[in-house]
Parts: structure tokens; C-alpha cells; sequence
């Protein structure tokens, strides 16, 4: 009998395991299906290196590379913005800060990951893009530089937390080693805690930009979505998400603007799988 | 020559009262072994020679330390970890070479002249009689040595700074027969250099040591004294229990 039920509940938890397996294959095979199809009509090259996306033209013209640029853009703004300020204050909370000071900033940060992403968008719309827009002198506000910015707020709780969490478990006794031979209490975290933390601080801002090149609310309200390629951080930009999130619902089933948007979600899978695989690379190369 | 003077030493990790009064000096180029039972406060004493304790939240401390006559906290902290060097009861090598092991503390001091490192570095594996064993392989990973090994690179580590003190904070629990032996061996040749504290759960290594041995339990020092005598004729009955091994 007790037999049975282990046998039971070892199945159940296989395929339960298997199941996230299956739906990721279920998705990308789904998106491969539905994306290929543009591929009859623009080849692959012109699909990810054309330069002007007018999808509802005649003939409609689909070449993404103004969209890949300008996720790109938006995504290296908010990791040069993101991943320093971040992966300070995770060692400011992890080995200066005081007890009381620690759980401030702790709950502070949870808090701004539990703020949704309209929510951090409209703020942003009311607040950064009219603060761009004057330092700046630029026409409009709106602009790959707003959206870095705002993205930015967006990775800085997920870089936080894990970067922390791996400053964190890194033995207490590296520590002591490095005090104990006479380093300052800089010279320890820089030459033994942060090394030693590397490879969990990577995984960190890894997915802080995984994060990032994901989101599409937000930077749909405040990047200014012209699909031109952008030529300084300034300009307005549309990035994949956005486009895919503003003309889903407009383009008609079955068409050549449809297949493309499946099109554009393959390249963004293909993105972020490689964004993961290159922080599985760095883990592995650690030990 | 007496490297410590301590005296009316009382420390406290918030409610805890973990070294009652505790009078002792410490005689250089000996070998001090500190034994007694878990909890006795033998650990704590020895970090707090080197200042280590501080590092701990809510900890207290009354009375002084003296290290070569300067109160050590009017020292700066660095200093004194530089000159008092400490082992630690698990061998902990840094995920670097074995090269890069030994010369990690005079790199951080800021010496950057290859050979001048190298010379270093012969000199400390060779007093932790570690150097015959790796000199082909001075490149190779430190995780890639045994245990005992291990140890001896972390004494080596300690050595390379050229400290005047070292702290044995039960240096051989992890170990083997023949490492112990090895590790011994090196402490005994490093006495002539240094004054050595070394904390051990094991009676007979204070025995086998030598020196001076004092004994502590639940935070005070009952006796200190040579350890030939200590371990003939202790003066305090608890003491004889703890070494004959009736408890502890």
C-alpha cells in the first residue's frame, strides 16, 4: 500500500515537473507555427534587417530592425542605469546598512516591485517624460531615454533582492578570512564578497534585464512608439512588446501583418532565451 | 618578553555573558593552548585578541587587552588583524590559484613586484611545510588540494602577511591523524618566530604542543600554567576532570 502511494506520488510530481517542459514547447511551437507563415512573403533576412515597418502599407513593408533597435536601446539605458545604482545598494543593505535601515530599504523595494506597471507608466508619463523633455530641449519627452529611466525603477527591485540575497549567502567566514588578514571592510567586499557573490549577482541583473526587455506597458505609454531606427537616446522609439501589445488587436487574422507579429514574439523568445542562457553560461563558468 | 596583557577582560554578546574576568598574560614565542569544553568561551577569547568579536551585533566588552604594551583598541582594527594573524577551524582557501592564495594579503597591501611576490610566497609554503608539495602546481586551483593541504595554504596565507601573532582556532577538527600531525609539526618550528594562541577541542594536542595551556569553562579561566604541569598536577579538580576526560 505504501508502496503504491509512493509510486503515485512520484509520478504525479514527474509529471507535474514535465508539465512547465511541455508548455514551453506547446508556446514556442505555437509561435513558430503561426510565424513562419510570414516567411512566405518576406524572407528572413528582410524581416529582421528591414529597415522601415509599415505593416498596413500596400505592399506592407515589415522589416523589424527599427523595433529590435529600439528594445535594445531602451534595455542597455536601463541596465547602465539599473545594474550599478542596483547592485550598490544591494551591498549597502547586505553589509553596511543597520539593522532598522535594512528592513526599511527591504520593504521599500518590495514595495516598488508590487507597484503595477500602468501604474509606474502613468507616473512616468506625468513625471519623467515632462522632466526629459526640459533638460533636455527636446520637442517631446517621450523618448528611449524615458523609458530607460522608467525601466530602470522596473529591474532595480528584482536586481535588489537577488544580488542581496547572494551578498547574503556567501559564508560569514570568507568575511572573517579577509578581516582576519588585515583587509578593510571595503577591501573584503571587493575582493572577496563580491567575487564570491559573482555569479548570483549576475544571475541578478541578468534577469533584472530579462525583466526589462519584457515589459511592454510601460514603455508603450512612454517611449513615444515611432517605429524609426533611433539615432541617440533621445528620439522616440517602439520597442518589440509594444508593438506586438498595440497592433495585436487591430491586425486581421490570418494576414501578413498578423503572421508578423508571431514573427516579432519568436525574435523576443529568442531574445530572452538567450539573456538566460548566457547567465546559466556565467553560473556554470563560476564553479 | 610578554606579547599580551590582559586584564579584567569581561565580554558579553547581548544577554550573554560569555568571558567573566579574565586575567592572563601571553608569553611570546610560545605556544598557548587554550582547551575546555563547547561553550567555555575559548573561541571568543581568541578573537578577541585580534579584535574579531566587534564584528558581532550587540557586543559588549569591559576590561583591556594589551598587545606588545598598546591598548589594542586604540589600535586601528586593520593593524592589528595584520599583525595577529588567525587560522581558522575550517580550511578556507579563496577560489583562486595556490600562488594567489599565499600572496592574496601583500597583494592587498599593495605590493604589485611579481618576484618579490614569488619570494614571499616560497617562504610562507615553506614554512607551512606545504612547499615541497606544490611547488610544480603553484597555478592549479586551491580547491584542488586535500584537506590538510588546504590548512597548510591558509597557515601559509597567514604567514605571508609576516605577522607577529597567530591564531589557531581549532585548526586540525577537520582533519586527519597525519595532517594533524603535519599542522603540529608546523606550529612547533613556528614558535621560534611567533607567539602562537591555538584553541582545540583535543586535550592531548594542547599536550603534545607544549607551552602553556590554559583552561576555561563556562566563560572564566580556571587555571593557566606550563602544560607539563597542567597535565600532571592541575590545582583545580575540575580542571583534572576535563583532562582525564570525566566530562567535556
Amino acid at each position: 500500500m505504501r508502496k503504491i502511494k509512493e509510486f503515485i506520488i512520484e509520478k504525479l510530481i514527474l509529471v507535474c515537473g514535465l508539465a512547465s517542459i511541455f508548455f514551453v514547447a506547446m508556446i514556442f511551437l505555437f509561435l513558430l507555427k503561426e510565424g513562419m507563415n510570414v516567411f512566405q512573403t518576406v524572407s528572413p533576412f528582410k524581416f529582421l534587417f528591414g529597415k522601415s515597418w509599415y505593416p498596413i502599407s500596400e505592399p506592407a513593408q515589415l522589416g523589424i530592425l527599427p523595433l529590435i533597435l529600439g528594445s535594445l536601446l531602451v534595455t542597455f539605458g536601463a541596465a547602465v542605469i539599473s545594474i550599478p545604482i542596483g547592485v550598490a545598494c544591494a551591498i549597502y543593505i547586505a553589509e553596511v546598512a543597520p539593522q532598522n535601515m535594512k528592513e526599511i530599504l527591504k520593504s521599500g523595494i518590495e514595495l516598488l516591485a508590487a507597484i503595477p506597471s500602468v501604474v509606474l507608466g502613468f507616473i512616468g508619463m506625468v513625471t519623467i517624460v515632462p522632466w526629459v523633455k526640459n533638460i533636455c530641449h527636446l520637442p517631446t519627452g517621450l523618448s528611449a531615454l524615458s523609458g530607460s529611466i522608467m525601466l530602470a525603477f522596473m529591474a532595480m527591485p528584482t536586481i535588489v533582492s537577488i544580488a542581496e540575497d547572494a551578498l547574503y549567502s556567501v559564508p560569514k567566514s570568507y568575511k572573517e578570512g579577509a578581516l582576519a588578514l588585515g583587509a578593510t571592510h571595503w577591501q573584503a567586499i571587493h575582493r572577496v564578497m563580491l567575487p564570491a557573490a559573482s555569479s548570483g549577482i549576475l544571475a541578478a541583473v541578468m534577469l533584472g534585464i530579462g525583466r526589462v526587455i519584457g515589459e511592454t506597458m510601460a514603455v508603450m505609454m512612454i517611449t513615444g512608439n515611432s517605429a524609426v531606427i533611433p539615432h541617440s537616446i533621445l528620439q522616440p522609439v517602439r520597442t518589440l512588446t509594444a508593438t506586438i501589445a498595440a497592433e495585436m488587436g487591430e491586425a486581421v487574422v490570418g494576414s501578413e501583418h498578423y503572421f508578423a507579429l508571431f514573427a516579432i514574439g519568436i525574435v523576443l523568445f529568442i531574445i530572452s532565451f538567450a539573456i538566460n542562457v548566457t547567465a546559466d553560461l556565467f553560473l556554470h563558468k563560476k564553479r | 618578553m610578554i606579547k599580551f596583557n590582559i586584564k579584567n577582560l569581561n565580554i558579553w554578546f547581548g544577554h550573554i555573558h560569555a568571558l567573566k574576568d579574565v586575567t592572563i598574560d601571553i608569553t611570546a614565542n610560545e605556544i598557548l593552548s587554550v582547551i575546555g569544553p563547547s561553550n567555555s568561551g575559548k573561541t571568543s577569547f581568541l578573537r578577541m585578541l585580534n579584535r574579531l568579536n566587534e564584528l558581532s551585533e550587540n557586543f559588549k566588552m569591559g576590561g583591556e587587552v594589551k598587545f606588545a604594551g598598546r591598548n589594542i583598541n586604540d589600535m586601528d582594527a586593520e593593524l592589528v588583524r595584520k599583525k595577529i594573524g588567525m587560522v581558522f577551524a575550517l580550511p578556507l582557501p579563496l577560489p583562486l590559484s595556490i600562488f594567489d592564495n599565499v600572496a592574496y594579503g601583500v597583494k592587498m597591501y599593495g605590493l604589485k613586484n611579481r618576484k618579490k611576490q614569488q619570494e614571499i610566497v616560497e617562504k610562507a609554503l615553506k614554512q607551512a611545510y606545504l612547499w615541497d608539495e606544490v611547488k610544480d602546481r603553484l597555478q592549479t586551483s586551491a580547491f584542488k588540494l586535500s584537506g590538510g593541504q588546504q590548512q597548510r595554504l591558509c597557515i601559509a596565507r597567514t604567514l605571508a602577511v609576516e605577522p607577529d601573532v597567530i591564531l589557531f582556532d581549532e585548526p586540525c577538527s577537520g582533519l586527519d591523524p597525519i595532517s594533524t600531525a603535519k599542522v603540529e609539526e608546523a606550529m612547533l618550528k613556528l614558535k621560534a618566530n611567533y607567539t602562537i594562541v591555538l584553541v582545540t577541542n583535543n586535550v592531548k594536542q594542547a599536550a603534545r604542543v607544549g607551552g602553556k595551556t590554559a583552561f576555561f569553562l563556562s566563560g572564566e579561566l580556571i587555571e593557566v600554567d606550563k602544560t607539563d604541569k597542567m597535565f600532571t598536577a592541575p590545582q583545580d579538580k575540575r580542571t583534572d576532570d576535563y583532562i582525564s576526560g570525566k566530562f567535556g
